[in-house]
């Protein structure tokens, strides 16, 4: 049960395609893979804390006020987030921007809080959080992957071709981020489809 | 004046919240599928987000700076907005039943619009007073009932088009908006001009 929790947010629920939350910052960081998968780790370690905090408080906490608690307790660890990159990573605090502040507002950790570590163990929420974590840390590398390489010709900031590469400016920028996207989903719902045609 | 003109153009077109600043986009893919309903959408957000962005302003001014609690920022933020918009669903229910009939739904979808928190954060990372903060928030607003209302009228029109599966829903969407915001790529550029124009 314990491997299905967390291979659930790998492949079966990943997001942001298969469970379409927390576009914003998808589209937002992965012009580089280091943003991409720095959001990604971000996001992980927030998702994984109030999991687990959550999961803990459940049954102190009154359903009527649920979703406020849950919203202090996913903002108090991305102030931690916050002053940890300010202070150990530097580099990837200003890439990321205004969108370490909104991960309080990524969808995919309220969402994971409300619709499993409210009603789970705290074992099983731990798990859970660390594979959606996982896999929306995937994704966003994988685009960033791929949009780094198109739109400026290199990896994490490592030049890959020689001097007369002329990358493609646009697919670094806000229209690469939507098509690419886009496109990824596509061919997600496709092998979906073909999936379920063979059965 | 001028400065006001060029931050209203700014947030508009060539900083589109939507297209350009890669914000609010859950409600954009979510809410885009008719006219009627981007209009309810669109109208909230204005609504909500300059309030929110004058109240987090206030607060963030003659509370958090002075107590050099800026680092609660977030914290603080959150809650001041998720408050707000419940005191103006209240507030409506009571005072405008026909408006709340029409924005009712899109109220409580608000909160977790990263829109709202980025354009109150935003709002203070490009230090504004309190006046440029609420032009900005308003405008910024309307960027975003702009790019809204192009997509459904876009959208409307698709659903007599026949896609490919794998295409429908989201990924076209996401692909338009790629689209549209290439569209609005020309306009980059002219807000520097404008204020190059402005201060000679």
């Amino acid at each position: 049960m314990l491997i299905n929790d967390f291979t659930r947010g790998l492949w079966e629920q990943i997001p942001p395609f298969r469970l379409v939350l927390g576009l914003c910052p998808t589209l937002a960081v992965t012009s580089t893979v280091t943003g991409g998968a720095g959001m990604g780790i971000a996001t992980t370690f927030v998702l994984v804390c109030s999991n687990v905090l959550i999961s803990v408080l459940r049954p102190v906490i009154h359903p009527k006020v649920r979703i406020a608690v849950f919203i202090v307790i996913i903002a108090t660890f991305v102030v931690f987030v916050e002053m940890a990159t300010q202070a150990w990573a530097y580099p990837v605090y200003q890439l990321l921007g205004i969108f370490i502040p909104l991960i309080v507002v990524n969808c995919i950790i309220l969402g994971r809080a409300e619709a499993f570590a409210s009603k789970h163990t705290v074992v099983r929420s731990f798990f859970d959080g660390l594979g959606m974590g996982m896999g929306f840390t995937l994704s966003l590398a994988v685009i960033g992957l791929l949009r780094e390489l198109l739109g400026s010709g290199t990896i994490a900031g490592r030049a890959l071709f020689g001097p007369s590469f002329l990358p493609c400016t646009l697919m670094a920028k806000a229209p690469g981020a939507f098509i690419t996207i886009g496109c990824f989903l596509a061919i997600m719902n496709g092998i979906d489809e073909r999936k379920r045609s063979i059965k | 004046m001028m400065d006001a003109v060029i931050v209203i153009f700014s947030a508009v077109f060539v900083n589109n919240i939507l297209l350009a600043r890669y914000l609010g986009n859950c409600p954009f893919c979510g809410v885009s599928k008719n006219l009627s309903s981007a209009w309810g959408m669109g109208i909230a957000v204005i609504f909500v987000l300059t309030i929110a962005t004058a109240a987090t302003w206030i607060i963030h001014h003659f509370i958090l700076d002075p107590l050099h609690l800026s680092y609660l920022q977030t914290i603080v933020f959150i809650l001041v907005i998720a408050t707000l918009v419940q005191l103006v669903e209240f507030f409506l229910q009571k005072n405008a039943a026909a408006l709340f009939q029409s924005l009712g739904i899109y109220l409580p979808l608000i909160t977790t619009n990263c829109a709202v928190l980025g354009v109150a954060i935003l709002a203070i990372k490009n230090s504004y007073d309190f006046i440029m903060s609420v032009v900005f928030a308003a405008a910024s607003a309307a960027g975003f009932l702009l790019a809204l209302l192009c997509m459904a009228g876009i959208r409307e029109r698709l659903e007599t088009v026949v896609l490919p599966r794998p295409f429908r829903g989201t990924a076209i969407t996401l692909i338009i908006a790629g689209i549209m915001a290439l569209a609005f790529f020309g306009f980059s550029g002219m807000d520097a001009t404008l204020s190059s124009l402005a201060h000679h």
